[in-house]
């Protein structure tokens, strides 16, 4: 795996039915250029997370990712309701998610948490009333 | 254990395409909630599960779940099934609760981390 390759997912909020096709495409693109097995599951997890919590909570959004043969980089862009307290969305437990996001089996506040234990890197940026960024990086070389 | 051997314990159906019975599975991991799927199991497991919507075939997916078992006669929607077909991941339907199927397996030798018990299938 020499080459870099980029590209991006287009995210429609509430779409239940396709949501987690992103982070599905991304997997199966690191799957291709034959990252390790290890790194492409962490990568997957913390895109599925973010990917469900654009579905779950915002309008619209997009996922851009970057692959060197040194890491991956995922940015998931929102247009969305963004996040009033991010220390707390970052607390494992805390949710905002309504009843029927639960009964999915999502929305119980691992969310984030669980993007930030498989990641090498995650920040978030976020404007109430405007949306969110959220950016993580994976690294490849390293030993995980 | 062989997922036929799973079907065999469970008196399970299976309702997906997938007919490769003989894949091996070493460890199990149930849950509803999908988050923990995706923060606690391991690659190559199987999943027991209540839940029957599409996020749990892409949580699996996301996760390198290799089968899923759905309790109490819980049944997936035909475009569910089709999505797990697609990615060759075999359903399996028991009429067990939860609990009565994560105690047959246990008791078959099923452990859900290397260093809870011997493993000895």
């Amino acid at each position: 795996m020499n080459k870099s390759e980029e590209g991006v997912f287009f995210l429609t909020g509430k779409d239940f039915t396709n949501a987690g096709a992103a982070s599905s495409n991304l997997k199966g693109i690191l799957e291709k250029k034959g990252v390790q097995p290890s790194i492409i599951r962490r990568a997957a997890i913390a895109a599925f997370e973010a990917e469900m919590n654009v579905i779950i909570y915002a309008v619209a959004g997009m996922m851009n990712y970057y692959v060197t043969p040194e890491m991956i980089r995922v940015v998931i862009q929102d247009m969305g309701p963004g996040i009033e307290n991010i220390e707390l969305a970052m607390k494992e437990g805390y949710s905002t998610a309504p009843d029927y996001i639960r009964e999915m089996g999502f929305g119980s506040g691992m969310g984030l948490p669980n993007i930030k234990k498989n990641t090498d890197k995650m920040t978030i940026n976020s404007v109430v009333g405007e949306g969110t960024t959220l950016e993580f990086i994976i690294n490849i070389n390293k030993t995980s | 254990m062989k997922i036929s051997e799973i079907r065999h314990i469970l008196n399970a159906v299976i309702i997906s395409r997938d007919e490769d019975m003989d894949t091996d599975i070493m460890r199990a991991y149930c849950a509803d909630l999908m988050s923990d799927v995706l923060a606690f199991s391991i690659t190559n497991s199987l999943l027991i599960t209540h839940l029957t919507n599409a996020q749990v075939i892409r949580t699996a997916e996301v996760a390198d779940i290799k089968a899923i078992v759905f309790v109490e006669s819980k049944r997936p929607d035909i475009e569910t099934i089709a999505m797990a077909d697609g990615k060759k991941i075999p359903l399996l339907v028991t009429g067990f609760s939860m609990f009565d199927t994560c105690g047959r397996l246990y008791e078959k030798g099923l452990r859900s981390q290397p260093d809870t018990d011997f493993f000895n299938e």
